[in-house]
């Protein structure tokens, strides 16, 4: 913990930030086993792995400000508690274009944002966003070869098209000029955060399930 | 389109080959050879080769017409030189 308490607005931001990677990383998660053929089997899932991972450390320095631990913040708040973008809780998969979509937005708009954080006056923070930002290089490099592959498929423009207003909301007001020019897109708007799309409950179920089964366990 | 993916443990020692994976062009391969091979720091160099560049020679072995045994290390039978020798010096 910081000999200064980080300001409120910092932690809420760090919270956000870390449902976005934990909903993401669990919808990504989706095509494990699943996915187009064996080799982006293996490394979508350890995207998938490396967004919980991220998760997992913004929430413990979340818990160092606030009290309380890592899973605690992931697993026992009630569905309404979580402040990820509705970008993120969209269930997408069976979707490859769209997926690819999400993923390379998210990855365009995460670069903006972890940016933003290693400059942040909160020092463990700006540490943890230096340490992300090198894993994140091997997400956008992923995301980017595929952006090349499928980048004159119609299904793939369709989706960006669609998933564009969700993408936005990712980001606070003043970086959405940025990734609308990273992106090459005219800014429209945005589906913010605050509230929660319809399969939302039905993750949070299935997320929270082996957690609620014993309560207060240790695994 | 199959890749071979060559990988060096740490400087100075030779490459061996890995594995093989699929993947529709260089860009693809190269991200999935750094995510099987690279990203436990397992290896700290990675060769990318297309299968089809790999020549397998048909026959590697080619036969001695000639006797020449005396060039192999297994040419000379060393025990039985050695027990000749250990006699005539009379330390057998």
């Amino acid at each position: 913990m910081s000999a200064q308490a980080p300001p409120e607005a910092a932690v809420d931001t760090v919270l956000a930030f870390a449902d976005d990677e934990l909903v993401l990383g669990w919808r990504d998660s989706e095509w494990t086993g699943i996915a187009p053929f064996l080799e982006e089997d293996v490394a979508f899932s350890s995207i998938a792995q490396g967004e919980i991972g991220h998760a997992r450390a913004l929430f413990e320095l979340v818990a160092g400000a606030l009290g309380g631990d890592a899973d605690g913040l992931a697993f026992d708040r009630g569905p309404g508690e979580y402040r990820c973008a509705p970008f993120v809780e969209l269930q997408l998969v069976g979707d490859w274009a769209a997926t690819v979509a999400r993923h390379w937005l998210y990855e365009t708009a995460d670069s903006i944002r972890v940016a933003a954080l290693i400059e942040s006056d909160w020092p463990e923070l700006a540490d943890l966003a230096a340490k992300m930002d090198r894993e994140e290089a091997y997400h956008r490099m992923h995301a980017q070869m595929w952006f090349d592959r499928l980048s004159g498929d119609e299904r793939f423009a369709a989706a960006v098209a669609e998933l564009w207003p969700y993408a936005l909301g990712v980001l606070a007001e003043e970086q959405r000029e940025q990734l609308a020019e990273l992106v090459g897109r005219e800014r429209v708007e945005p589906v913010e955060r605050g509230s929660h799309v319809d399969g939302f409950e039905a993750l949070h179920e299935e997320m929270t399930m082996v957690r609620r089964s014993v309560p207060g366990a240790t695994w | 389109m199959i890749w071979e993916v060559f990988r060096q443990e740490r400087e100075g020692r030779p490459f061996q080959h890995g594995g093989s994976l699929e993947a529709p062009n260089l860009e693809f391969a190269e991200a999935y050879a750094v995510e099987f091979y690279g990203r436990r720091a397992e290896s700290v160099a990675l060769w990318v080769v297309p299968r089809q560049a790999v020549r397998e020679i048909e026959d590697p072995y080619v036969a001695d017409v000639f006797d020449r045994d005396y060039r192999r290390v297994d040419g000379y039978s060393l025990k039985l030189k050695l027990k000749e020798a250990r006699e005539r010096a009379g330390t057998a």
